[in-house]
């Protein structure tokens, strides 16, 4: 760890993890220590801790070179508040109303000079503002009426300037948030967005679920990133109860979470050609999906892939047959994936309006902390299987895929290389799979204990913390997405740009709602 | 353009063809089209609404529109607006925070319409259930006709859930 004066104690679990607890004032100079050092915030949450005698707690995920740093900060104060990290680390901005919002616990500006915003993010009118959800001594309170609020959006003047005003339902078959923009003539002047419409308590929900069971919630946090959640849950559980996954369970969900990975990717190529008028694209891509999906359903017995992974291992154990099936899957459709490539490589339409549409610059994507595929299409090299590969990862060799351009064109090629590497992976997997059990039960724990998981997913870098009490309970368990660091900079992606290209560019990062709402 | 004209003609078209008259979706199918031309007339059009929805059920309900299902290809379309709409398709448990957009959206969706809930979460309010983040299933802010269990169901079962919602309300 660079410049930072904290003991950090290594977690036991798959991932390298270390936590260590600090005072205030550590608490701000590893802050600034990190961010010098240009290691990622990658999460910041809060746990009400007061039985316990810590008071509230707030936690902040750095990863480092050596892997994720957690920072424990135990709040006494009344009202509770903490040194806001947004000063060093803007993607904490969000982070930090949304632990106000379902904690009550505020972060407090370190800087005269720069204020925190205070708003509120995920509450919006449907519940008190004094009602606040995590804290363990609060009621669950049902039949809640909702009523409209105003909310403070920053507002653009001058000459010839309106708004547009989108959601919170889309136009399409997408997820519901609120997008504010600013505009003049056709052209971007500001866009706001503002998220929590679907909201639904997850964080909550999690509390006194027992740690085998919660695997099934994690896999709903968002429905495209299922095996990546549900993975993390159950890297988390076996980090708390140190329990140690079958090698074959192991290698399966690898390949559940590659096979996630490429339909993900085939449906959003597709998407892309449509939303830049080429319909063919989506035809074509989300034919290929359809077979993918379908595979799914006959092998693991979900075209989801929903409640495979289990903590402990897997649900599911493909067999010899299934396996030359989804070799033979991954050969014909790379070879469909190459010939549609070429196709849209030198379709002029099309290319016209991927280049230089929505461009995060690797400057900007690298000071607002851009993550995850759309970091590295902005010259954000990592990827947790690149940087720390872990069984069956460290004998794979991925690749990295990587642009940085940063624009929609760069998002398309980074989702054409990872596509075709994930393929290459999938195959590589079918022909090393291990024999043996795919799942052992989780071992009793011995007292209060904290573990996380923390994996990639098609999307980025996902984690999942969790504290669970000596009888085995869930206390607190976060789920954190990569949109939370992403979403921010679709702010800037779209700035200057005309607004019938923001749904292409929206579409080019492709962040969850449901993920970030929680 | 050479290269796309060929991809085209060689994939051909992948639709699949009407399952036969013992199967029980050709006969929804049957139901749907005299259903439409009597009561809806040319067209079914849907105003899609994820209330608070993981997004697993929009990834099924995306695959309506691929070549296999073809969902347009039977005069059922999608539209932008509640008001262009016959029939709203609502997913997910109605998360507080969607509430108000829900009711208006129905408020605005003129009459005759339907409401087809899809999904465990619309259908029973699901793992997420009524909280004070959630107000459960779809029934519970709005009238609701049909509702789809499944986690999510997969297209087959969402274009059997449409079609139960039109041939109902045609009886």
């Amino acid at each position: 760890m660079t410049q930072s004066d904290l003991q950090f104690g290594l977690l036991a679990g798959a991932m390298p993890v270390r936590v260590a607890t600090a005072t205030e004032a550590q608490w701000t100079s590893t802050a600034q220590a990190f961010a010098d050092a240009r290691h990622r915030l990658v999460a910041l949450w809060g746990s009400d801790r007061r039985d316990a005698g810590e008071g509230f707690v707030v936690v902040a995920a750095y990863a480092a070179p050596d892997g994720l740093a957690c920072v424990r900060l135990p709040i006494s104060s009344e009202p509770p508040e903490y040194p806001a990290l947004s000063t060093r680390y803007p993607s904490a901005v969000r982070m930090q109303r949304a632990l106000f919002d379902l904690l009550g616990v505020r972060a407090r500006s370190i800087d005269d000079e720069m204020s925190v915003d205070q708003r509120p993010w995920l509450r919006h009118a449907a519940w008190p503002a004094d009602f606040f959800p995590l804290r363990r001594d609060t009621e669950r309170v049902l039949n809640l009426d909702a009523r409209q609020e105003h909310y403070p959006f920053v507002v653009v003047a001058g000459d010839g300037v309106h708004e547009i005003p989108v959601g919170p339902i889309h136009a399409g078959i997408i997820e519901p948030g609120h997008f504010r923009f600013s505009i003049v003539g056709e052209k971007v002047l500001r866009l706001e967005e503002r998220l929590g419409y679907v909201h639904k308590g997850i964080d909550k929900l999690f509390d006194g679920m027992t740690l085998s069971e919660g695997h099934r919630l994690a896999g709903r946090v968002s429905g495209d990133s299922t095996v990546a959640y549900a993975w993390a849950y159950a890297m988390a559980a076996e980090a708390v109860t140190r329990c140690t996954v079958p090698s074959r369970a192991e290698w399966v969900r690898a390949l559940l979470l590659e096979r996630e990975r490429v339909a993900n990717h085939l449906g959003d190529l597709g998407a892309l050609g449509n939303d830049a008028g080429l319909a063919f694209g989506l035809a074509q891509f989300s034919r290929l999906r359809e077979q993918w999906l379908r595979l799914n359903g006959e092998v693991f017995g979900h075209r989801l892939l929903m409640d495979c992974i289990v903590p402990g291992g897997v649900a599911t154990d493909p067999d010899a047959s299934a396996i030359v099936q989804i070799r033979q899957q991954c050969i014909d459709i790379e070879k469909e994936v190459l010939r549609l490539r070429a196709i849209y490589d030198e379709h002029a339409g099309l290319q016209d309006r991927f280049q230089t549409a929505g461009i995060v610059t690797p400057e900007l994507a690298a000071r607002l902390g851009l993550c995850g595929l759309a970091g590295r299409a902005s010259g954000q090299a990592y990827d947790l299987r690149v940087d720390f590969p872990r069984p069956p990862y460290d004998g794979l060799g991925v690749k990295l895929a990587f642009d940085t351009r940063g624009d929609v064109a760069a998002r398309v090629a980074v989702r054409f290389d990872e596509l075709i590497e994930s393929l290459r992976l999938i195959r590589l997997i079918g022909d090393e799979l291990p024999d043996g059990q795919v799942r052992c039960s989780l071992p009793s724990i011995d007292g209060d204990s904290f573990g996380v998981g923390w994996v990639e997913g098609w999307r980025g870098e996902l984690m999942v913390a969790l504290e669970a009490d000596a009888s085995g309970q869930v206390r607190r368990c976060h789920c954190h997405d990569p949109s939370w660091q992403n979403w921010p900079l679709l702010e800037h992606a779209v700035l200057d740009n005309i607004v019938p290209d923001f749904p292409l560019i929206n579409k080019s990062f492709n962040l969850t709602y449901s993920g970030h709402d929680l | 353009m050479l290269m796309l004209m060929k991809q085209v003609l060689t994939k051909g078209i992948c639709t699949e063809p009407p399952p036969k008259v013992t199967d029980a979706w050709h006969i929804d199918g049957a139901h749907m089209q005299d259903s439409i031309l009597a009561l809806l007339g040319r067209a079914l059009t849907i105003r899609h609404i994820d209330a608070g929805s993981c997004n697993g059920c929009e990834l099924e309900i995306h695959a309506l529109n691929n070549p296999y299902y073809n969902l347009e290809g039977c005069g059922i379309k999608f539209v932008a607006s509640p008001r262009h709409a016959d029939m709203l398709l609502v997913t997910g448990p109605v998360a507080r925070n969607m509430q108000i957009a829900v009711k208006r959206a129905y408020d605005a969706t003129p009459d005759p319409k339907l409401v087809v809930a899809v999904g465990d979460c619309g259908c029973t309010g699901g793992i997420f259930g009524e909280s004070y983040a959630s107000c459960g299933r779809v029934a519970n802010v709005i009238p609701v006709n049909v509702a789809i269990p499944g986690c999510p169901p997969p297209p087959l079962e969402i274009l059997r859930g449409i079609l139960s919602a039109v041939t109902s309300t045609h009886r």
